[in-house]
């Protein structure tokens, strides 16, 4: 379970110091398939890079499993908005890394979440041959060897198509309902938030904190096009309506 | 197959499309100075320097001192390039070997061969120790220089990586840092070999009794031009071939490279 309490986070700026995160507090039970949306500088982004130790610098309590947290690991799996792959390695090599291909225990999990990405054909590939689509799938099963506690995905499709996207998002349901490893998804889209997401946690920025937390009780899987869908997805955008400034739609991957 | 073949035959067209000039030249040349037109004694006749590099070829000659020159010139690549990968790793991955080394070594960098040899004849004497020393000091500069970058030229992004997949220290070095090095250090040695030939030539001609540049230097105090023009060839051939295999040997390790295929 991942406990955030009382999350204060400033960052230094020539004209003064900027309040990234203000008050954040947050339960997420094991299992659960969070999303969380808002503009560009909500701190969206940031909060993730918190919960997977990249960012060390905060004031307050983040704890998973009732320890906190004190830097990144393979607990805490993270999926960059860029594949992020070593170009010298081919796709099994990637996903398995510094862990050792020729250990059979190793190769079956790989082999496994080759099928599971739906790779199967492309074990040798290397990078430079595969799609957007193909590689961010590579990163996904390279986190997901590690066994996380947690996954988290900072707008992992926000470069791809929406035909690509659409596809990762049933890939990613897939995996969730596998594994059902806990799943922190940041996104700027409302769809993409309201189809994956158990809960959507809509933030505000100035300072960034949240702003609602609402529950998405549709069973998987879900149809874009149902009546239930857009109710929920009209209840979330009437959210951010609530607010002048700035618009809803951000640019890119925020702070 | 037949994709095949047609890339045989484009092959075979860039080829003949790159041999264009150097035959032009050569049979302009042999006509100018069959008719006299150049100085036959500076610039002697094609068909002069062919008989003259038979003539060398089959009295042993020739290959003899290619043998003892590319020993030499490989013994100062090794020891030279070795130091510098060494060298360039480290200063690579420490800041403070940086602030230590780089500034002397970049001093060092700029000093002429023909300028430090005869210090290195007087040091080492006209043995094998003074030549293999200077072409050393030639080779170890482009391998330190580029191992160097190619270190601190890491995509910052896949650190991040490596810190939330749990790389040790040493994984993040021979799983991350070398191979990411890995296209600037062939780089370095392409460079590294190429100034292990100017050194050799250099030192062999200081003061030598064997080898290419000697033959070279003892033909110019006889004026045999067509013996220098030998030695220059076989310097522009052993170059070419040694150049080719590292890039064969580039391309093969390398073959993740998302290149722009400028090269193919």
């Amino acid at each position: 379970m991942l406990n955030i309490e009382r999350l204060n986070k400033t960052f230094a700026a020539p004209a003064g110091p900027i309040v990234a995160l203000s008050n954040i507090r947050l339960q997420v039970e094991q299992g659960q398939f969070i999303t969380f949306i808002g503009p560009s500088g909500c701190g969206k982004s940031t909060l993730l890079k918190i919960v997977a130790g990249i960012d060390t610098a905060y004031e307050g309590k983040v704890e998973l499993n009732g320890k906190a947290i004190t830097g990144p690991g393979v607990d805490k799996g993270f999926i960059f908005q860029e594949p992020r792959l070593f170009p010298w390695l081919n796709v099994e090599k990637n996903i398995a890394a510094n862990l050792p291909l020729n250990n059979p225990q190793i190769r079956r999990q790989v082999d496994e979440l080759i099928e599971l990405v739906r790779l199967k054909g492309f074990e040798k590939a290397y990078p430079k041959e595969l799609s957007g689509g193909m590689a961010q799938r590579v990163a996904i099963a390279r986190a997901l060897l590690r066994k996380p506690e947690i996954l988290l995905l900072d707008e992992p499709f926000g470069a791809l198509d929406a035909f690509t996207r659409a596809h990762l998002q049933e890939v990613l349901l897939d995996i969730w309902q596998n594994s059902k490893t806990t799943m922190l998804f940041v996104t700027h889209d409302l769809d993409e938030a309201v189809f994956l997401g158990e809960k959507v946690v809509i933030m505000n920025p100035r300072p960034g904190h949240i702003r609602n937390v609402i529950d998405i009780d549709l069973p998987y899987p879900r149809k874009r096009v149902g009546h239930s869908f857009q109710e929920l997805r009209t209840r979330v955008l009437s959210e951010f309506e609530k607010v002048e400034q700035p618009p809803l739609v951000d640019q890119g991957a925020g702070i | 197959m037949q994709i095949m073949r047609h890339k045989l035959m484009f092959r075979a067209i860039h080829l003949l499309i790159g041999m264009l000039i150097p035959l032009a030249v050569l049979i302009i040349w042999q006509i100018a100075s069959s008719n006299g037109w150049v100085n036959a004694v500076l610039i002697p006749p094609p068909k002069d320097i062919l008989d003259e590099f038979g003539r060398m070829l089959a009295s042993g000659e020739l290959l003899t001192n290619l043998r003892i020159s590319s020993w030499r010139a490989a013994l100062g690549f090794l020891l030279g390039g070795g130091l510098g990968l060494v060298a360039g790793l480290w200063v690579g991955f420490s800041l403070k070997a940086e602030r230590l080394l780089d500034p002397s070594l970049q001093l060092l960098r700029t000093l002429p061969h023909l300028a430090v040899a005869p210090l290195f004849i007087l040091w080492f004497g006209f043995g094998e120790t003074s030549k293999i020393i200077l072409i050393a000091k030639g080779a170890f500069f482009p391998l330190y220089v580029n191992t160097f970058l190619g270190v601190r030229s890491v995509d910052r992004n896949l650190f991040d990586v490596a810190r939330v997949l749990e790389f040790t220290r040493w994984q993040t070095i021979t799983k991350l840092i070398l191979p990411a090095a890995m296209p600037s250090i062939f780089l370095g040695i392409r460079l590294s070999i190429a100034v292990s030939w100017l050194g050799l030539v250099v030192a062999e001609m200081m003061g030598s009794s064997s080898g290419l540049g000697y033959i070279i230097n003892d033909a110019r105090s006889f004026s045999l031009t067509s013996v220098i023009f030998v030695g220059i060839i076989v310097f522009a051939i052993v170059g070419k071939v040694t150049d080719s295999l590292v890039r064969l040997a580039e391309s093969r390790l390398l073959r993740w490279r998302d290149s722009i295929g400028g090269e193919g």
